[in-house]
């Protein structure tokens, strides 16, 4: 019925061999160690330090309040796109279309608070716009879940080609309806400040903790709630265990009572919904009007995130975490020193998901060997000789 | 007492001289440029050619950004600011809230915004008279026409295009009253600004239709535009930048909006102390708009149609000729 997406089974479940710290802690380690030091190569064959450009990299990363608030404001969209990559997957689908999805996501925010804003207080507005956020997300990848499950369309070339009806579909609203009369700049009105989520900046103040001002908001705790959430439904729920099924066998699941169909679906709209909370991050917490190309990217890096984050809520932070620095410590790289071209940040990006997500695998066979070489299975202790 | 107000005079010009170069020392300039990046070979590098003169004149370096997300506008704004850069210049109507915002917050900074008004007192606001140049390239098209008939074709169907389309019109009708115009945009998105095959559909109609001019106010797409005005053995007009290199014989002139004046002049004058804030719009008196004649299409320039252009440029900037900006009620009178 549909065309079975092959992958190998440690992808969600783990080496059989490794330990999982291994599996999940020092092996992404060490692919984000070697991308650094191919891309310290590069730096250095353009004539840059590339100590240098690491420190600054990582200090303006991490180094003060406000950079570490961009970093997690990054962070931020990188885990919501990464859980919608990861649950799909574990459905057995690669869902390309978190960018799409994610757009259609804040235009669902958008209409909810273009339309409320001058009515509702902020309370009650942001449960309606989180779930506009996730309505719109889900109903953006229903149709290509429709497709898959029932006609057999793949769903990786549907989502991409969502992608760019989501685009432009956003420019002609934004160019023809939402625009604010009498501007230039294909942007909605400011929403009231009742849809203004509150800043991260804002919300410590109340408790008397000053920091930096940077766009961190409060959509982050909602990012590890769902982190949570998906973590609860894909290992503690039956609907989780029947998306685990399909992926790993659809036939199989067949056996087991389990529709393939209704699961695909359904694993596709919670992926969209997740994709779709960008918006709530992006727009009441930080742009406050409808403008184009807010998604910027982060749909399609989520797939990065997710991948490097074995598919696990932990990981994607973890993994989420090392993109939002990656996109901060860049843009400081840029500040710093223009030799650094932001194409050149790109590059270094680049070159992470290379060896942490195409590469991933490449030194899993000689770390399993080096690892049982270390320790031996049978328990006597003999680590002393080692040291 | 006349003495010593030469000596307090020239104490002042002194100490302004030193405070000038104190400035210098320590402020540096920067320069935001938007999504298209600084080699998007319009707009944005229009503004890089402005800061690079200013960099090869003064020897002063600037700082500089490329935004890749809308959330980077404001922090790349804020982030100069902080840094102690004066003056910061955003590129394009898009960074007008973040350099609002990064107004506020430093109120002690000069800011700059291309292509869009910011009211703050700090904050200079450079705008074009697009309509100004728009008008003249109308009366030489106007008059290159065997015709009578003449074409446009805008890019984004934007308020600010449909500037440039309203002058133009004036423009013909002021060097022939009985011309016809035909005005084709060629979309409502972003797209518009790259679409040279659209351009070239846009262009064959207008000239089956009997036109033999057409301007092309249209970015990217304009080039759809000129090459079919080469291939039809008609004349184009080229925009923002001098294009008439592009087809020597088919271009008839470009319409100049000198953004590179611009932003050389906002550093330019900050580091020399005679920075304003305020709106500064530039047209033809100013230096910020203007038509392109140079040895490629120097043929194609009749000295009559040279003689009623210089005209009417005196006159525009005399006020003689009141050219109407569409922005002004969003109407074009016909």
């Amino acid at each position: 019925m549909r065309t079975k997406q092959k992958m190998p089974p440690q992808m969600a479940n783990g080496s059989a061999k490794l330990p999982t710290w291994v599996d999940i802690g020092l092996l992404p380690l060490i692919n984000v160690a070697l991308a650094f030091v191919v891309s310290g190569l590069l730096i250095a064959t353009l004539g840059q330090d590339p100590f240098e450009a690491t420190w600054i990299m990582l200090r303006g990363a991490f180094g003060y309040e406000e950079s570490l608030g961009y970093t997690f404001y990054y962070t931020t969209n990188f885990i919501f796109t990464g859980l919608a990559v990861a649950v799909a997957f574990h459905g057995g689908l690669f869902n390309i279309g978190g960018e799409g999805q994610a757009y259609i996501g804040g235009l669902g925010v958008a209409i909810a608070c273009l339309a409320l804003d001058q009515y509702l207080p902020f309370g009650l507005l942001l449960p309606i716009c989180v779930l506009a956020a996730a309505l719109f997300g889900a109903g953006w990848a229903f149709i290509p879940a429709y497709l898959q499950a029932k006609r057999g369309s793949h769903v990786v070339i549907t989502t991409i080609m969502f992608n760019f009806i989501a685009a432009s579909l956003m420019v002609y609203l934004l160019v023809n309806v939402v625009i604010k009369p009498g501007q230039m700049s294909p942007e909605s009105r400011e929403f009231a400040s009742s849809a203004w989520l509150p800043y991260m900046h804002e919300a410590l103040a109340w408790f008397g903790w000053e920091v930096a001002q940077s766009p961190l908001n409060l959509s982050l705790i909602g990012a590890l709630v769902c982190c949570v959430l998906v973590w609860g439904l894909i290992w503690h729920t039956r609907w989780g265990y029947e998306i685990r099924a399909v992926g790993a066998n659809a036939e199989a699941a067949v056996y087991a009572g389990i529709s393939p169909s209704k699961i695909i679906i359904l694993a596709m709209c919670i992926s969209g919904a997740l994709s779709g909370f960008v918006g709530i991050n992006e727009l009441m917490g930080v742009q406050h009007r409808l403008l184009l190309d807010f998604a910027a990217g982060y749909g399609f890096t989520g797939i990065a995130v997710s991948l490097m984050g074995r598919n696990h809520p932990v990981g994607i932070i973890l993994a989420g975490l090392l993109f939002g620095a990656l996109y901060q410590g860049g843009a400081e790289l840029a500040f710093e020193n223009s030799a650094f071209s932001p194409d050149l940040i790109v590059v270094i990006q680049g070159l992470v998901v290379l060896f942490s997500g195409a590469l991933s695998y490449m030194l899993r066979g000689p770390m399993e060997r080096l690892y049982l070489r270390l320790r031996p299975p049978p328990p006597p202790p003999i680590a002393s000789v080692e040291a | 007492m006349k003495k010593l107000l030469t000596i307090l005079n020239a104490s002042a010009v002194l100490l302004a001289a030193t405070a000038t170069v104190a400035l210098a020392a320590d402020k540096m300039p920067a320069v935001v440029f938007d999504m298209g990046g600084k080699f998007d070979k319009s707009f944005n590098q229009g503004v890089y050619d402005g800061v690079e003169k200013f960099r090869k004149e003064t020897g002063m370096k600037y700082r500089e950004f490329e935004v890749k997300n809308p959330t980077q506008r404001e922090q790349a704004v804020r982030k100069m600011a902080q840094r102690g850069s004066d003056p910061v210049l955003g590129v394009g109507f898009a960074q007008a809230s973040a350099i609002e915002k990064g107004a506020k917050a430093f109120p002690d900074t000069r800011f700059a915004i291309i292509d869009m008004v910011v009211m703050q007192p700090n904050v200079q606001s450079i705008v074009f008279k697009e309509h100004e140049g728009s008008f003249l390239v109308g009366v030489l098209a106007a008059m290159a026409s065997k015709t009578g008939k003449v074409g446009f074709v805008g890019g984004m169907d934007i308020p600010l295009i449909r500037r440039f389309e309203c002058g133009y019109i004036h423009g013909v009708k002021h060097a022939m009253a009985s011309a016809t115009v035909y005005a084709n945009m060629t979309g409502t998105t972003p797209s518009a600004w790259n679409d040279p095959t659209k351009g070239a559909e846009l262009a064959k109609s207008q000239f089956d239709r009997g036109a033999d001019v057409i301007f092309a106010a249209a970015g990217g797409t304009g080039i759809g535009v000129y090459q079919a005005a080469k291939d039809n053995g008609k004349y184009a007009i080229g925009v923002d930048s001098n294009q008439n290199h592009l087809h020597p014989g088919t271009m008839l002139t470009s319409m100049l909006k000198r953004v590179d004046v611009a932003a050389y002049n906002t550093f330019k004058s900050a580091s020399d102390g005679s920075w304003k804030s305020g709106i500064q719009v530039l047209g033809l008196k100013e230096g910020g708009i203007d038509w392109a004649l140079d040895e490629h299409n120097r043929d194609l320039i009749t000295p009559a149609m040279k003689a009623a252009v210089d005209k009417a440029k005196a006159d525009i900037i005399a006020g003689k000729i009141m050219v109407h900006d569409y922005m002004s009620d969003n109407k074009c009178p016909k």
